[in-house]
């Protein structure tokens, strides 16, 4: 089994459905020629050819709305956004029409497309190249939202988006990309859209995370070791569908929850995720849920971007906070 | 109206403002010119009975198709049966004339969640309600077809309104860039709601804004469905010929409101109203078929009684069908069934 980055897992997911499925066709702002501004289609387009690995106008909202019609007529294709601050001008089409054309038509007229996008901070970008808006997609029935942390996930995940038959946005973690390493299985395999995953077993509190504040968090939960707490860290993996019996089952068993996220506060999916919990698990809590997320501010300039997204001394502060409650 | 750069040639306009043929015009195919004329006039006659039922509350807010069915109605039959049409709001003629049911059409605009869509083999687009952002959608399935050598091409209708749009732009660079076979269908009725064509471009227009995107544009008169139906034919044949996408302008006016619920009175003369009702598609096409010795009075009214009764058909169908079922709310959200968290 190969050992692969996370960036490495995609390009070999997308790799695995072009050479699996006609019908795959990935697109989007240099993809093809130069392979991706972070290299996540590298060789594609020299494998599978032009017809097939599309770079295409600079136009998110031609992206997907191509991609709609493209997969009302039979393709599956994978457009990448460049930046997740970049899919905004994609919205109308992803909020008017991809969602809602299968329930508008009652499944006479579908849109399986992936829309890829990079996302989160910490990387030192430029302005609008470190959102978090997931919380805006998680508000979309219709749509799925997916956001590995680990390489083995990334492509697993990947290949159960595109061989869904609805549309999904799939958040790729760019802080990752390089930074985390595994052996992942050469051939196709699909992890499903849904169940979350245990990152790391615990009994004492249940740390809630997905795509980037995974690694934070399993930081976060070696050093409360350290005073005697185990932590458990929670994957979510898939943010819509949300695994609420997973959520569920950790905090009857640990009793306390924190949400970590790189998004800002209000209206984050972490409102959502504390809330499904208070349903839930209400009688098993012994402390309240605690949020560890980006305070309610515009990306701050990347000096300080640190003093922004959550750390693991946050995440471990909040741990020991709920623990002490 | 003069057709302006379009390598399929100079394309021919038929009628004038009165019926009769142009000098120099050919006369029409008689067969197509009878299908052409029924079609709209079933078109016309849908349109008057779903305002009334709209006034007398029996469907919600409807957008009157009236006066522009010698566009949709021309554009619609030059299609091809695997061609897809990407119809908004307001071209209920057109999706009538690919095959759309017109009770499914009714059951639409009564809210019905059952209506609107279009029976397996009918390759009709739901409609778009907002304005413009289906023209995307257009370049991408023309795209697609091309992708995989298939020979369906995109129709795609619109307003002058939504050429203000930024899908306008995004999709029909798409299409060129890509060569994509799609055909997109300007319908230039002067007016979006209340707000007049000089106010959505200083282009003289529509159709000159297509050399921007290095495709073909030309201004049809939308009034004459032979000339839309000749305009739009050579269109689609140059798709399927793989030479890419055309713009095509069709001058036309809406007889009535933008929707019932809108008075047009606030923002047009009687004058300008009546000069337009001269120059309506419909009659001149009526006058053409009656000189012609193609249709004389009575055959018409004979005419008329079979489309109103199709007509009656459909109304009394939509208004019988089985009360919405609340289970429809969530049912057809993702694939799977209900919530995606199921």
């Amino acid at each position: 089994m190969p050992e692969q980055t996370l960036i490495g897992a995609i390009r070999d997911g997308l790799a695995c459905a072009l050479a699996a499925d006609p019908r795959v066709v990935v697109m989007g702002e240099d993809v093809g020629r130069v392979g991706g501004v972070f290299r996540a289609t590298e060789g594609l387009q020299e494998r599978f050819g032009a017809e097939r690995v599309v770079d295409t106008p600079l136009a998110e909202s031609g992206i997907a709305g191509t991609a709609i019609g493209m997969a009302a007529y039979g393709l599956r294709p994978v457009a990448e956004m460049q930046f997740m601050g970049f899919v905004l001008p994609a919205v109308d089409q992803i909020v008017s029409h991809a969602a809602r054309l299968r329930a508008r038509t009652h499944g006479r007229f579908t849109a399986p497309l992936v829309i890829r996008t990079p996302y989160g901070g910490l990387i030192r970008a430029p302005e609008l190249h470190s959102e978090s808006l997931e919380a805006f997609f998680c508000h979309l029935p219709g749509v799925k939202v997916a956001c590995p942390s680990t390489p083995r996930d990334a492509k697993g995940l990947l290949l159960a988006a595109i061989a869904d038959p609805d549309p999904v946005i799939f958040m790729e973690p760019m802080r990752l990309y390089r930074s985390v390493r595994e052996d992942v299985p050469a051939e196709s395999f699909t992890v499903p859209l849904g169940p979350a995953r245990i990152a790391r077993p615990g009994r004492d509190v249940s740390v809630i995370a997905w795509g980037a504040m995974v690694p934070a968090a399993l930081r976060a939960a070696a050093d409360v070791a350290g005073d005697g707490i185990e932590a458990e860290v929670i994957d979510l993996r898939t943010l819509t569908p949300l695994d609420e019996a997973s959520l569920a089952d950790s905090v009857r068993r640990t009793g306390r929850a924190v949400v970590v996220h790189e998004g800002v506060r209000t209206g984050g999916f972490g409102a959502e995720v504390a809330a499904r919990i208070a349903e839930a698990a209400f009688l098993y809590l012994q402390a309240p849920v605690a949020r560890v997320t980006a305070p309610d501010a515009p990306y701050p300039p990347f000096l300080l971007e640190d003093r922004f997204v959550p750390q693991p001394a946050d995440v471990a502060a909040a741990i020991r906070s709920v623990v002490a409650f | 109206m003069r057709v302006v750069a379009f390598d399929a040639g100079e394309l021919p306009a038929y009628l004038d403002e009165g019926g009769h043929l142009l000098p120099g015009a050919q006369a029409p195919d008689p067969d197509l010119a009878l299908r052409l004329y029924r079609q709209m006039l079933l078109a016309r006659r849908l349109d008057i009975r779903c305002v009334n039922l709209q006034r007398q509350g029996r469907i919600g807010t409807y957008p009157p198709a009236a006066g522009q069915e010698g566009v949709q109605i021309g554009a619609a039959m030059a299609m091809a049966q695997a061609d897809w049409l990407f119809p908004s709001y307001r071209d209920g003629a057109a999706a009538a004339a690919r095959g759309m049911p017109l009770d499914a059409m009714v059951a639409y605009w009564m809210g019905h969640p059952r209506g609107g869509i279009a029976p397996a083999g009918v390759n009709v687009f739901p409609f778009s309600i907002p304005v413009g952002s289906h023209i995307p959608h257009a370049a991408g399935m023309a795209w697609a077809a091309r992708l995989r050598g298939e020979d369906a091409c995109a129709l795609c209708l619109f307003g002058d309104g939504a050429t203000s749009e930024g899908d306008f732009h995004e999709g029909l660079n798409f299409a060129a860039v890509m060569r994509a076979p799609a055909v997109f269908v300007c319908q230039n009725n002067g007016y979006a709601i209340s707000v007049p064509f000089r106010r959505q471009t200083a282009a003289e227009h529509i159709a000159a804004k297509a050399a921007g995107y290095g495709m073909p544009g030309l201004t049809v008169d939308g009034n004459d469905v032979f000339a839309v139906h000749a305009a739009v034919a050579a269109a689609l044949a140059r798709g399927r010929a793989g030479k890419g996408p055309t713009l095509i302008e069709a001058m036309t006016y809406r007889l009535g409101p933008h929707t019932t619920s809108d008075d047009p009175s606030r923002y047009r003369t009687p004058e300008e109203e009546a000069g337009a009702r001269a120059r309506e598609p419909l009659g001149r096409v009526a006058a053409y078929l009656e000189a012609a010795g193609l249709l004389g009075a009575a055959a018409r009214a004979q005419l008329t009684a079979e489309v109103d009764a199709e007509v009656d058909a459909a109304v009394t169908e939509a208004l019988a069908a089985p009360p919405a079922d609340p289970g429809d709310i969530t049912a057809f959200t993702v694939a799977d069934g209900g919530r995606a968290d199921a």
